[in-house]
This record gives structure tokens, C-alpha cells and sequence, in this order.
């Protein structure tokens, strides 16, 4: 039920409408929950209505920490106190 | 797809499956429950259940709401389409197969002669009803708090737009307080609770409400809270970190999710839903029982456009089906294989129960992908022979 997913934004409409493309589709869908959405970010689309802007830091981030969780764990342990984001 | 792939690489979920093991390697057990039927289905879809450790249960929470929706507020939907042939009831196609009383459902009621129709938006719903003034087009509207203010925003604009044949039935309901009662079971039966030593919190509820509202509930039961995103990776590095948080005596909120939920949410979204809808004193789940402050009603001010008062409807308690485990279920108490009706009289195809109907529902996500790690595997000569032919 809320399954949402992260489209990127090609073009601004007018009323507070976008079209985004996810994987090849596009579809137009309502910005009018958010603020500042340009072309070309990245926002979270659920049921016709972007939810959010995605952060492309956090995200690289978020997969920096998966890679770091899978090494040796004993070295990864070691940074255990920085490497949970807050 | 950007944001997509690269949270499913299967690499990177090796390394964090072994994060885990080696965490998880204290000798003692662990339960953490997902409160999301969308953890529930990354769970089941991506054979996460597989890759942890014996020692390390998932608990499928309550966060699906087309499984909490009782039959009570259904069978108020079908008995007004049934009722008026004036009536367009729109809802998403996730409600359509929900079992209602008398072997009913929406979609059944549609067959009888009833105008449902199923929406992508509530958007669609709104348009509907500017399209075919002379019909009463009727929003069924469930979900929880992601799905929440697309419904307050097509209800502000009907009032906007003074649109009169435009109403809702509102069952949206609220997070926080359904993470409580999996704790303290309304009526005080405590022995139903189930001992879980931490939660997987909302993803896309999270980016509306933000991490705030879970860290008085952390605080106060001592049970640690990590928000996740719904794909794989995201799920199994929650996993990893809630391990942290026991092993270290922890009980904090936790986001992994980042790269969209921040501490205080959209506050602009948070604004609107606040403007249309107000708290219900209590509204009942299906399998939590009637919760106080759990659910949200339309304000006085958009009492026109609320369904409910428009027509009269009238909310009446029906039991669920005496054999259907779907109220343990929800409550963690019990698995999908713990009911007599798993697979045998209910499937996908034909739901007895509403955790059969949605695909994050835990039967209906433990049917799709689960059901046969129950069954003993028996590799026998003639199926690996076959398979060599294959190969």
C-alpha cells in the first residue's frame, strides 16, 4: 500500500504538476505535497504525488555503509560509533 | 533504475548477511518485528528470511492497511454502492478483494450491479466526479500516513471548487499508535503480546511524519527503532544495526533511511492533513482491536464532503471468520502456517482473510515466496537428471 519509488523529474507542468521517468516510463504525476522540485532531482512517487526529495549525499552515503558492514567484520566493528548514521 | 539497483546488489548483501551472522553470533536468540507489510514483502520477495541466521526471527507486523481495515468499514462501503445506483465508489485496487459479510466484497458488489471502479490516485477519483456531475463519485480512502495527505489534498480542493458530488469515506489511520499496541494490547491481555526486541520503523510513512514520532515510544518501552527503506539492502542493514543497538544495551530511534526521512518529515504535507482531518477517538483494527487515538475523521469544516455524514453510513462490528488466524497474525502471535486455512481453502485467488488479499499482506507474502522453504526439500535422481537435460 505504500509502495512508493523514486522517479526523476523531466519536466515542470503547470499546476503544481511534473512529468517524471522511472526505467524508461514517464508519467505525470503532483509536486503539490513538496517544495523546491527542479528537473532533474529525484523524488519518491506514491500514488500520483511525490512524497519527498531524495538526497543523492545520504543515499551514496546509505551504500557506503552497506559495502563497509561487509567487510572484515572485526575491522568494520571497529568503526561501529561513526559509521551508524543519525 | 537509479536508486533502485544499486540498493539490490547481491555483493553488497552477501557482506551485510555476514555482518549479520557475525553480529547475531552471541548465543542468544533475537525477534524483531517489520512493522510494514512493505518490509514484510522485501522480506519474503528477496528471500531475506534465507540469508539469517537460526537464531534471528522476523516478525510480521500490522503495517498493511488493507489487512487492518476491519469488515465492518467495508461492508459500509458495499451496502452504500449496492444501495445507490447514483453512487461511484473509487477506491485503489488493493480493497476491491477484501473479504466482506456475506461473501461479499467491493469487487463482488461490482458484479451485483454496483458502479466500483478501482483508482491509481485519489487525483482520479476527484477528476471522476468533475467529469459526471449528475453521479456521487465516493473515495474509499485507507492507508496510513503516506497516503494520507494525497486524500486532504483532493478534499481541500473540492471545497475549493465547491465540488458537491465529491465525498470520502475516511479510514486512514495512524502508525504510532498501532507500534503501541503491538506492546500493550488494548484491554490489558498482556499474554497475547509477543516478545520482540526491536522494530524495523515505516519507510515512505516515515518521510511524512519524520523519525520524531517514534523516539518517546523507544524511549518509554526501551525497545530499539531503526527506520529502513523498502528495498533489500536497506532492510538487512536495518537488521544489522538494531542488532548493534541490543548487543550495546541501546534503545534508540535509528534512521537508515536517510536519503529520505529526516528527523522532522514534510512539514508541508503534516500542515495540510492537519487542516482537513482531525483524531477519532478510537477506531477498530482488525486483529489490534479498537485503538484510542488511532485513526483520523474529516473536520467539521469539510463535513460536506464526508461520506459518512453525507449518507448516514453507519458503522457496524462484524467478528472475523472463526477459523481465520488472520487477528494473531497481525499481532505477531502466530505465522501464516499456523492457520488451518494457509493454502489449503486460502490463497491469493480466493482470500479468506485479509492478509491473503494485499501482497504485503504476511500470508499472501509468505504464499507468493515462502511456501515451499515449509516443505522438506528432497533432491531425488530423476529431478537432477532432468535438470542436467535443462542445462
Amino acid at each position: 500500500m505504500c509502495l512508493a519509488l523514486p522517479a526523476r523529474i523531466v519536466e515542470l507542468l503547470d499546476g503544481d504538476q511534473c512529468r517524471v521517468e522511472l526505467g524508461g516510463v514517464r508519467k505525470e504525476i503532483s509536486l503539490a505535497l513538496i517544495d523546491g522540485a527542479a528537473v532533474g532531482d529525484y523524488v519518491i512517487v506514491h500514488v500520483g504525488y511525490a512524497l519527498t526529495k531524495l538526497d543523492p549525499e545520504e543515499a551514496a552515503q546509505t551504500l557506503a555503509l552497506f559495502a563497509e558492514a561487509g567487510l572484515d567484520p572485526a575491522t568494520a566493528f571497529a568503526q561501529d560509533d561513526t559509521a551508524t548514521p543519525q | 533504475m537509479k536508486y533502485v539497483d544499486e540498493f539490490r546488489d547481491q555483493a553488497l548483501a552477501a557482506g551485510l548477511a555476514r555482518a549479520i551472522a557475525h553480529e547475531a553470533g552471541t548465543g542468544r536468540d533475537y525477534a524483531f518485528m517489520e512493522f510494514c507489510g512493505g518490509h514484510t514483502h522485501t522480506l519474503s520477495r528477496y528471500g531475506i528470511a534465507d540469508l539469517l541466521p537460526p537464531t534471528l526471527r522476523m516478525i510480521h507486523g500490522p503495517g498493511c492497511p488493507v489487512c487492518v481495515l476491519p469488515i465492518g468499514r467495508v461492508d459500509m462501503a458495499i451496502r452504500l454502492a449496492l444501495s445507490r445506483p447514483e453512487v461511484i465508489l473509487c477506491t485503489y485496487g488493493d480493497c476491491l478483494r477484501v473479504p466482506a459479510s456475506d461473501g461479499l466484497s467491493l469487487l463482488k458488489a461490482k458484479a451485483l450491479g454496483a458502479d466500483v471502479r478501482m483508482v491509481y490516485s485519489a487525483a482520479d477519483a476527484l477528476a471522476l466526479a468533475q467529469r459526471e456531475p449528475g453521479r456521487e463519485v465516493v473515495f474509499f480512502a485507507i492507508g496510513f500516513e503516506t497516503t494520507t495527505p494525497p486524500t486532504a489534498l483532493v478534499l481541500r480542493q473540492a471545497a475549493q471548487q465547491g465540488l458537491a458530488n465529491f465525498s470520502v469515506i475516511c479510514n486512514h489511520v495512524l502508525t504510532p499508535a498501532a507500534i503501541a499496541a503491538i506492546l500493550e494490547p488494548p484491554g490489558g491481555n498482556a499474554p497475547q503480546a509477543v516478545h520482540i526486541d526491536g522494530f524495523i520503523g515505516p519507510a515512505h510513512v516515515s518521510t511524512i511524519i519524520g523519525s520524531r514520532p517514534y523516539e518517546a515510544f523507544a524511549a518509554t518501552h526501551g525497545k530499539p527503532v531503526v527506520i529502513a527503506g523498502f528495498e533489500p539492502l536497506d532492510v538487512m542493514q536495518a537488521i544489522l544495526m538494531l542488532l548493534r543497538q541490543v548487543n550495546t544495551g541501546r534503545a534508540e530511534v535509528e534512521n537508515e533511511f536517510t536519503r529520505a526521512v529526516t528527523r522532522d518529515g514534510n512539514l508541508k504535507a503534516q500542515a495540510l492533513v492537519a487542516e482537513v482531518f482531525e483524531p477519532r477517538a478510537s477506531f477498530e483494527w482488525r486483529g489490534l482491536g479498537t485503538l484510542p487515538d488511532s485513526a483520523l475523521r474529516i473536520r467539521p469544516a469539510f463535513a460536506a464532503w464526508d461520506a459518512e455524514t453525507k449518507f448516514g453510513l453507519d458503522y457496524t462490528p462484524v467478528p472475523d471468520n472463526k477459523a481465520c488466524e488472520c487477528g494473531a497474525i497481525l499481532r505477531g502471535v502466530k505465522a501464516p502456517i499456523d492457520c488451518k486455512l494457509f493454502g489449503t481453502v486460502c490463497t491469493p485467488e480466493t482470500p479468506m482473510g485479509s492478509c491473503m488479499v494485499s501482497s504485503e499482506g504476511a500470508c499472501a507474502a509468505h504464499y507468493n515466496y515462502g511456501r515451499f522453504r515449509d516443505v522438506p526439500v528432497q533432491v531425488t535422481d530423476t529431478a537432477a537428471s532432468r535438470n542436467q537435460e535443462t542445462a
